[in-house]
């Protein structure tokens, strides 16, 4: 079932919640355990981002049916580099530089009895608020 | 630290690589230990290092120490296994020289064995891929392959340079290949090939990419007591580091800079009183070429940004100032994974008893894109007594 260890990073998963420190400024993603209370806040990140690098995954691991995935490094408005899904596109559509932002994807299906897996995923940009 | 004992390799031998399907993990250790040892009575071995990634995974069988040291007849010995994805290699090797040298043991036994060849690619990649975050790069469907792409194609943006620039590497590789009986791919390539071969993991393309494929290796380190007893050329173990960095490739403040690769081989290098200069001949986890590009950069044999323009120039072939892939590296030899380190070493000491073979020679090797290093310095001891 997996659930402990996906339900302990919801927050993270769904909402981006990162943390900055008190005193420098400087913003994590994820929070770990070394970045305690008495110094770092809880910081909800925005969601913006541009693109660091990306590959197209044809042998993806754990299905041999699996379609090609796009997987991208992404740097966060905020400063954290992450790596997710890129999604809602065509791998010609993409290039390094250009401007994402957070969506929420299924990630993994962990079986017939397990969970589904939700997380954040990015694409390119088309909200601009 | 000055009083720690020198390191002697005694014996190396290594099996085929291939898809050995009528073999199991067991029957491949056996075969390399045996070879390794030669004339040495299994007596002789005080302990037993295992280096292995993927068992518990795809054989479903853990302590690897008891059950190899059992399948090699050994059983009885004080073993265990290391664990350090693709790095277990080198970091068992650094486990065994250490024994030596701290006077706990005269004659250890350094034992590679990896079989991967149980389950389908898909289940084969999932596995290698849990030497990444799990939590932060593997749930989103991060593979080591993939990860290299990751790397290669912002290398491509940072330097100006195209996919096609990195095809030294896989050549030079398989080249190396033809005149090692081992090696999984004994057929050379060209620059054309490559440049025509199906995309993986873009910009990878199959010819690019290494293949992962069973085998063991086995390296017999001593102590200077115990290695006069026998005879032969004689190779010191002169120095040995392992380093970690963030485990996950975006936590890295510079993701194209492998740091631990970096402080490995310094600290190597310094152990064994060398100068990078000095180094004859070297092997990497070069999977790819992106991989062995940063490697060599990060470790000091060339300049940042600088490793395709120097793979173009011959510098890492034969004949070159630094020859890499002396038996065909990860693209042609294949990819041994947990056993890499122990293959690298043992194909190194090879060279070493060849005439006109260089006198110090460095193997590093790598847990996923880096997180772990080990490195490994070989000197050749010329006739000239400690």
């Amino acid at each position: 079932m997996e659930l402990p260890r996906h339900w302990r990073l919801r927050a993270a998963r769904y909402r981006l919640l990162g943390a900055r420190h008190r005193a420098t400024g400087d913003v994590v993603f994820p929070r770990e355990p070394q970045h305690a209370a008495d110094t770092w806040d809880d910081l909800p990140l925005s969601g913006a981002a541009e693109l660091y690098s990306f590959s197209v995954v044809r042998q993806p691991a754990g299905d041999d049916d699996a379609p090609p995935a796009l997987l991208g490094l992404v740097r966060l408005a905020e400063g954290p580099l992450i790596t997710a899904r890129i999604t809602d596109c065509r791998a010609d559509e993409l290039h390094i530089g250009m401007p994402l932002e957070m969506v929420t994807r299924a990630l993994r299906a962990l079986g017939p009895d397990g969970l589904i897996v939700y997380g954040y995923a990015f694409r390119p940009r088309v909200w601009h608020g | 630290m000055n009083e720690m004992r020198p390191v002697y390799l005694l014996g190396a031998a290594v099996t085929p690589v291939a898809e050995h399907w009528e073999r199991s993990l067991g029957d491949l250790a056996r075969e390399a230990c045996a070879a390794a040892l030669g004339d040495l009575p299994p007596t002789a071995v005080d302990a037993l290092v295992v280096a292995n990634a993927l068992a518990p995974a795809l054989q479903l069988q853990a302590q690897l120490g008891a059950a190899l040291a059992d399948a090699c007849g050994l059983a009885g010995v004080e073993a265990w296994a290391s664990e350090a994805g693709g790095a277990a290699g080198g970091v068992a090797l650094r486990q065994g020289a250490l024994l030596i040298a701290a006077g706990a043991a005269e004659l250890v036994v350094v034992l590679g064995a990896e079989k991967v060849s149980e389950v389908l690619d898909a289940r084969r990649e999932a596995a290698a891929a849990l030497s990444t975050d799990a939590d932060w790069e593997g749930i989103h469907g991060a593979t080591l392959t993939a990860q290299w792409a990751l790397l290669m194609r912002r290398y491509m943006h940072e330097y100006g340079v195209g996919a096609a620039d990195f095809a030294p590497f896989p050549v030079n590789a398989h080249a190396r290949a033809v005149a090692n009986p081992a090696a999984l791919y004994r057929f050379a390539i060209t620059p054309a090939k490559v440049a025509g071969a199906a995309p993986v993991a873009d910009p990878l393309v199959l010819l690019d990419c290494a293949t992962a494929a069973d085998g063991a290796a086995a390296v017999v380190l001593a102590s200077a007591a115990a290695a006069a007893r026998y005879p032969g050329a004689r190779i010191r173990l002169a120095g040995s580091a392992v380093a970690t960095d963030r485990l996950a490739l975006h936590a890295r403040r510079d993701p194209l800079w492998l740091a631990a690769a970096e402080r490995a081989t310094a600290l190597a290098l310094h152990r064994a009183g060398l100068t990078i200069g000095e180094i004859g001949a070297a092997e990497f986890t070069d999977p790819h070429g992106i991989a062995a590009a940063l490697a060599l950069e990060a470790s000091g044999f060339v300049a940042r940004g600088s490793a395709v323009r120097h793979a173009a120039s011959g510098r890492f072939g034969v004949g070159g100032a630094l020859p890499l892939a002396n038996a065909g590296g990860y693209k042609a030899r294949g990819d041994l994974l947990g056993a890499a380190g122990v293959y690298q070493v043992a194909e190194l000491a090879a060279l070493m008893r060849s005439p006109g073979a260089p006198h110090a020679t460095l193997a590093q090797c790598l847990g996923g894109v880096g997180a772990t290093a080990a490195a490994t310095v070989l000197v050749r001891d010329d006739g000239s007594e400690e």
